[in-house]
């Protein structure tokens, strides 16, 4: 079975908070987390593939509109509460299993090894496509 | 999957590798060591024989190929053995090194029972066991098994490696289970097969409905079996099963990929040639007097098959039938199927109070099927309301786009109507 579990950071503390703003330790301490995590997902055969992603002020929300032009507009929308930092597909055999690296990941270590706590959303994956069969 | 360098070569070469595999792990007793071998073998033989022509004995050919692979596996693990504990000199056993004599194992002599044994093993988990089953007695590449499964090849060959090692750790040997372990293991090799034909017929995930390559080659692995023991009539009865449900591939989706249920199905597209091949051998099983899961289901698809028009289903020897399989396992599922039955031959209603029995099932919970069935049972009895209303619950609750696609499209339509 495959999931996805989408990394989401609280927007509110992006300003503050943000990895790029700690400490150079921590930030090594919580990429050597992401590395060893990653590398027991490649040896557990349950690695599909992961993704970090650009933060707000790099993000734009597209929408097709009636005229021509679509709207694009700066930033996550205002009433968001939490921003999509990162992702990981993986293929795991049961449920529980997905839920278990969920909190592994979403105990990541931060500010000063501190646990994070980052909220994951876990999704089951409803199709998968290779490009050959596009 | 992706294709081989020449189709003719890959049918010979899936042909050989179960073969192959069973002389090398004879000779030289290490499972995962000679899967690594035979593997090589059949990709350099994939790169060779479409310029340089299949070799005269081609199944001798790969043998030497993957025992000189096995050979200097073994000479430079002992080396490294060697320089790592200078202390303790090992020689390596020459006897064990020697190249093989061309095709040395009779050629008659077919390990594919003994793989499947091993590979299907209730040690590994179901995905694991496809996994190594695929590789070592299909003859699959990982690249081929990885993109089967939507899964990146490096994590596919862990799998694998995982899969042999766990086979290695358990101590199962390379022989012939005891007549008692013989029947459990025969049925988790039976399990294995289903769930791969399965995962191609009616892929879960996946928004193409039928991965023929994997009902393929469940097919040709179930054959393997059933040509090696005949007379065993759950083997012959779960190839009847596949034989009768791929018959109807070519009915079971639109032009567009949607599905089609039975009951709509043109059945002038369904393969005659499958479901004769199909009722013949469960026929035959059937006649012997035994009675199993997968004849069972056999004997359903069967009684569907044969009918050349929906309304001329024999639905009280449906029912019959399923009433049989419901007492030989405790599966809700079966139930789900009983229903429609029941429904086809005494009413909705009755259909409807049956299932009314599996609400709060924990093996049913957030399942779409038991949605699904009511839906259809209740616009059976003309309650369009309650119908429109379990579709969408259905429709919510299962994983595959197809599906999900046809149970909003029947709330759809029912809903139009009721305006």
């Amino acid at each position: 079975m495959k999931y996805i579990l989408m990394m989401t950071f609280p927007l509110a503390s992006w300003r503050t908070q943000r990895l790029d703003l700690w400490p150079m330790e921590d930030q090594k301490r919580h990429m050597e987390f992401l590395k060893r995590f990653n590398k027991e997902l490649v040896d557990a055969g349950e690695f599909v593939r992961t993704e970090g992603l650009g933060g707000p002020e790099q993000m734009k929300v597209v929408r097709a509109t009636k005229s021509a032009a679509p709207m694009i507009t700066d930033g996550p929308f205002p009433e968001s509460k939490e921003v999509l930092a990162g992702y990981w597909v993986i293929d795991v055999e049961t449920p529980q299993r997905a839920y278990e690296l969920a909190a592994r990941a979403s105990a990541a270590p931060g500010r000063g090894g501190e646990p994070l706590h980052m909220p994951i959303e876990v999704h089951p994956v409803m199709f998968s496509k290779a490009c050959e069969d596009v | 999957l992706t294709a081989h360098p020449s189709n003719a070569h890959e049918h010979l070469l899936r042909e050989l590798a179960p073969q192959v595999l069973g002389a090398v792990v004879r000779r030289y007793g290490n499972f995962a060591a000679a899967e690594d071998s035979v593997q090589e073998a059949l990709l350099a033989a994939a790169m060779q024989w479409p310029d340089e022509g299949v070799p005269d004995n081609p199944r001798g050919w790969l043998i030497q190929v993957a025992a000189r692979r096995m050979t200097d596996q073994l000479r430079s693990e002992i080396s490294r053995r060697r320089r790592e504990a200078e202390a303790h000199r090992q020689e390596p056993p020459d006897a064990d090194l020697a190249p093989p004599p061309e095709d040395a194992d009779s050629a008659e002599h077919d390990d594919t029972l003994l793989l499947l044994f091993m590979c299907c093993h209730p040690v590994l988990t179901p995905p694991s066991a496809i996994a190594l089953t695929l590789r070592a007695v299909g003859g699959l590449t990982t690249a081929e098994i990885a993109n089967a499964y939507f899964v990146p090849e490096a994590t596919m060959a862990q799998r694998i490696s995982r899969a042999k090692q766990k086979v290695k750790d358990s101590g199962v040997p390379f022989a012939m289970p005891t007549e008692q372990e013989s029947e459990e293991r025969l049925a988790s090799v039976l399990h294995v097969l289903y769930l791969i034909f399965n995962e191609g017929y009616a892929s879960s995930i996946g928004d193409e409905l039928q991965r023929s390559d994997l009902v393929t080659e469940a097919l040709r692995l179930t054959r393997a079996v059933h040509g090696l023991l005949p007379e065993d009539s759950e083997v012959a009865g779960l190839l009847a099963l596949m034989l009768l449900t791929d018959a109807r591939r070519a009915a079971r989706t639109s032009e567009d990929g949607d599905l089609i249920p039975l009951a709509k199905q043109d059945r002038s597209l369904w393969d005659r040639a499958l479901i004769d091949e199909g009722i013949a051998l469960i026929s035959a099983t059937l006649s012997r007097g035994s009675i199993g899961a997968y004849q069972l289901q056999a004997a359903i698809a069967a009684v569907h098959d044969e009918a050349l028009r929906a309304e001329d289903t024999d639905w009280p020897q449906i029912l019959a039938l399923y009433s049989l399989l419901e007492r030989m396992s405790d599966n809700p599922m079966v139930t789900l199927n009983r229903a429609v039955a029941v429904a086809m031959v005494h009413g909705p209603r009755a259909g409807l109070e049956l299932l009314a029995t599996l609400t709060g099932d924990p093996r049913l919970r957030g399942h779409h099927r038991l949605a699904a069935v009511r839906a259809h049972l209740h616009e059976m009895a003309g309650d369009s309301d309650a119908a429109v209303a379990d579709y969408l619950a259905a429709s919510r609750l299962t994983a595959s786009v197809p599906e999900r696609d046809y149970l909003s499209a029947q709330a759809a339509r029912l809903a139009a109507t009721r305006r």
